[in-house]
Formats: C-alpha cells, structure tokens, sequence
C-alpha cells in the first residue's frame, strides 16, 4: 500500500501539480511538498507528492558503488 | 529517471551478492532480518532475492501490509457500513475481498451496495461532492506514508465546506509496532529492513528509540533490488562487527541507505499536519492484539469527520477465519508454506485471511513468486 513512483513536474497550480507519470500526464496533490520546480523529480502515493527525489543523490550513490566495485575487480 | 535504472543493474547485483556471500560466511550464527513494509515483501519475492542469498540470512516479512493488520471488528464494521442505504464507501482496491465474519465489501458491492475503489483519498472528496445528499466514506487504511495523504486530503475538503465527507480511521503507527514486536519473546529479529517510505514522512531517526533500547541494526532502504541488498548488506555488516570481543563493543544503529528520499528529520509539513488533526490512541492489530499508542483517532474539533461518532456501528462479536495463520505469519513467527491451509483452502481466488487477500501481503507474494 505504501507503493510510490517518480514522476517529473511539468506544471505548477497552485495545491496542485501537473506531474509526467511513465509517460501519462496527470494531477497530483502538492501540500506535503510545497516548493517543488518545474523539471524536478517527486515520488507520488495515493494521489500526493510525498517528497523529491534528489536526482544528485541517486547518481553518487551509484558512482560511489560502482567505483567500489570496479576497484573490487581491479585488486582481485 | 534513468539513474533509478542502474539501481536494477546486475552488474552492481552481482558484486555486491558476493560481498554478502563473503561477509555471511563470518556469522556466528543465522542472521534473521525483518521487513516491514508490503512493498517489500513483493520486491524481494518479485526480484526473487531469497534465493540468491546464502543460507544463513533469512528475510521475514512483518506487520508491514496496513490491509492484513486491520482487526477483523474494524472490517466487519466498515462492512455494516456500506449496508447503510445513504453510504457511499470509497477505498483504496486491496480492502475489497477482505473476508469479514459473515460476508466481504466485495459480496456486499455485487449485493448492490454502493462501495467504489478510488487510487486517491482526492477522488473519494470529488465523489462526495457529487452526491451531496449522500454521507460518502474513506476507509483510512495506511501507515506512516498514507496517513499524511488522506489527512490533506480531508483538510481540502474540510476547506472547501464539503462536509459529507466522513473517514473511518484504522490506520496504524510502525514505530510502536516494531517494539511490541521486540518485546514478545517468541519473535526472533536480528535487525530491521526499515520501510522506506514511511520513513520519508516519520525520517530515519525515528527509529533510534527501538535501535537503541534492543541494540540491532536497523536499515532503512528503498525497493530496487540492488536497495534491498544493500539494506541486507548494512545489517549483516554491523552483526559481524558486533561479534567481535572487545571491551568498547560497537552499538548497533540505524543507517539510512535510500538517502535519495528519505532524510533524518522526515517530513516536517506532513508530521505537522498528522499531529494538527490526530491524536495517538492504542489500536488493535490483527494477531498481534492491542498496541499501546499504535494508533490514532482524530481530535476532538475533528471528530464529526469520523464516521463512527457519526452512525453506530455495532456488530457485535468478530471472528477470525479458522485455521489461517495470518497473525503468527505477520510476526514472522511462522512462513505462509506453515500454514496449513496456503495453495490450498487459500488462495488469491479464494482467500481466507487478509495476507492472502492483499496484493503485498505476504501469503499473496509467496504464492505468486515464491512457491516450493
């Protein structure tokens, strides 16, 4: 029950914003969120942004793994 | 959001299942972890990530479907409910077959009463404002991660003066779960998968209370497979370094491995509004029993908004199905193929408890994906 998925804003209104889901346009639920921009990334439940994804964040984390890895392999 | 696809990638799935192998190997002991969120019991089952983990790490699947954890009191009420005539139900698909005592919402729909699967809480307002001269309900099912959304949801109509608009509120709290969890002495539980999405809203340190109190590791991850592993792979990390004799022994704490989402803090607007309209109550869970300050009910200048001090709705003594195993399952006491009636009597056709009513309860994940 608890599933969310990423969707890019596309445009704000006001409570809401119009979010690109997988390829479908639709409305979402901004109160949780607030200050969300155009072009950022949100992580919808039920109908509502329920936080930004930072997209920084997800890309280091990989970086950081994939660099452990390959260095893994390197020693090996 | 390409980078979420790397997240999938095998060529990090497998380097990183041989660190864990590796690692594994150092365990005194099994090492038993418990999730507690539906979202991954269907993940692990789906990405099929017990099998690829070495023998001694077990992944049980807790109290983290808010469908399966519902007192069967609670649905056979909002069963009485969708009798009423002036009733419109609305809710989320999953609550539609549980089985109640005697009948379910599914039976009492094809029976003709007016129960409608809504995606969002906001679609149940637009129906109440459509039908004016009808009382419409929300079944407010849903933890941490739900609870924020419907409560907006409700502001918004509350807001907007449409005041036909009625919750019945069940919802759960997991905190205070995963303690009672730690306190009965049958369930064993080396560390915690924390459920990534609820932490959004309550924040990684909420955690610290129960890390602190039962000392062991608790991870709070996301739902990729390469997530989960990670998640696997933080636990089993501080369980080995935990092993080591030495007179300053590590603690156990929690990790935040889904920092791409989830912060320390939570989500503050979202806590502000839970504690603006609820207050904390002791609510039932579903095999487990009463659990202090669990659950919530709304608060006084809210309280014309819960269908219940609206319509009574007694019905008297419920009964949980005979035979199902649902509450010892839910505490990992026993895995859904112990149940004597899983495949069999029970089945995603024809349920009998709730775990195999739910799309992500845990007798449902195992009989899609993870069958012997």
């Amino acid at each position: 029950m608890c599933l969310a998925v990423p969707a890019e804003v596309i445009a704000i209104d006001g409570k809401h914003a119009v979010v690109d889901l997988n390829g479908n346009r639709t409305e979402v639920g901004i109160k949780l969120v607030p200050d969300v921009e155009v072009g950022e990334y949100l992580l919808i439940h039920a109908g509502y942004a329920i936080n930004k994804i930072d997209a920084q964040e997800a890309k280091e984390r990989i970086e950081l793994l994939e660099e452990f890895y390959a260095g893994l392999e390197e020693i090996s | 959001m390409q980078v979420l696809k790397k997240y999938r990638n095998p060529e990090l799935i497998k380097p990183m299942l041989n660190e864990i192998s590796e690692l594994s190997q150092k365990l005194d002991e099994e090492l038993k972890l418990m999730e507690v969120c539906g979202t991954h019991t269907m993940a692990i089952s789906k990405y099929g990530l017990r099998s690829l983990l070495p023998k001694n790490i077990k992944l049980l699947s807790g109290p983290g479907c808010p469908v399966c954890v519902t007192s069967q009191q609670e649905i056979d009420e909002m069963i009485a409910l969708s009798k009423m005539p002036e009733v419109i139900v609305t809710t989320f698909g999953d609550m539609i077959k549980v089985p109640g005592s005697n009948s379910s919402l599914e039976k009492e729909k094809s029976r003709g009463a007016d129960i409608r699967i809504v995606y969002s809480p906001l679609a149940a307002v637009e129906i109440a404002k459509e039908n004016p001269e009808k009382i419409v309900v929300f079944l407010a099912v849903g933890f941490e991660t739900t609870i924020p959304v419907i409560a907006a949801a409700l502001e918004e109509a509350i807001e907007e003066g449409i005041d036909n608009f009625k919750l019945f509120v069940a919802h759960k709290l997991i905190p205070p779960a995963l303690e009672a969890l730690l306190n009965d002495n049958e369930v064993k539980i080396d560390g915690l998968i924390c459920p990534g999405h609820v932490s959004i809203m309550i924040g990684s340190k909420a955690y610290e209370e129960v890390v602190n109190r039962y000392d062991l590791p608790a991870i709070v991850a996301g739902f990729e497979p390469l997530d989960i592993l990670d998640g696997v792979k933080g636990a089993l990390k501080q369980k080995v370094e935990a092993q080591v004799e030495v007179e300053d022994k590590v603690k156990a704490k929690v990790e935040n491995r889904y920092g791409r989402v989830v912060k320390d803090e939570g989500n503050q607007i979202a806590q502000d509004l839970i504690r603006r309209l609820y207050q904390v109550v002791d609510t039932a869970w579903r095999g487990i029993g009463i659990i202090p300050n669990s659950g919530l009910e709304l608060r006084d200048e809210y309280a014309e908004y819960e269908i219940r001090n609206v319509i009574d709705l007694d019905v008297g003594d419920s009964n949980e199905p005979q035979g199902c195993s649902c509450g010892e399952i839910l505490k990992g006491i026993k895995l859904p193929y112990d149940c004597q009636l899983f495949g069999d009597v029970c089945n995603p056709q024809h349920p009998v408890g709730p775990c195999m009513v739910s799309s992500e309860g845990s007798c449902a994940a195992y009989y899609k994906y993870d069958r012997r």
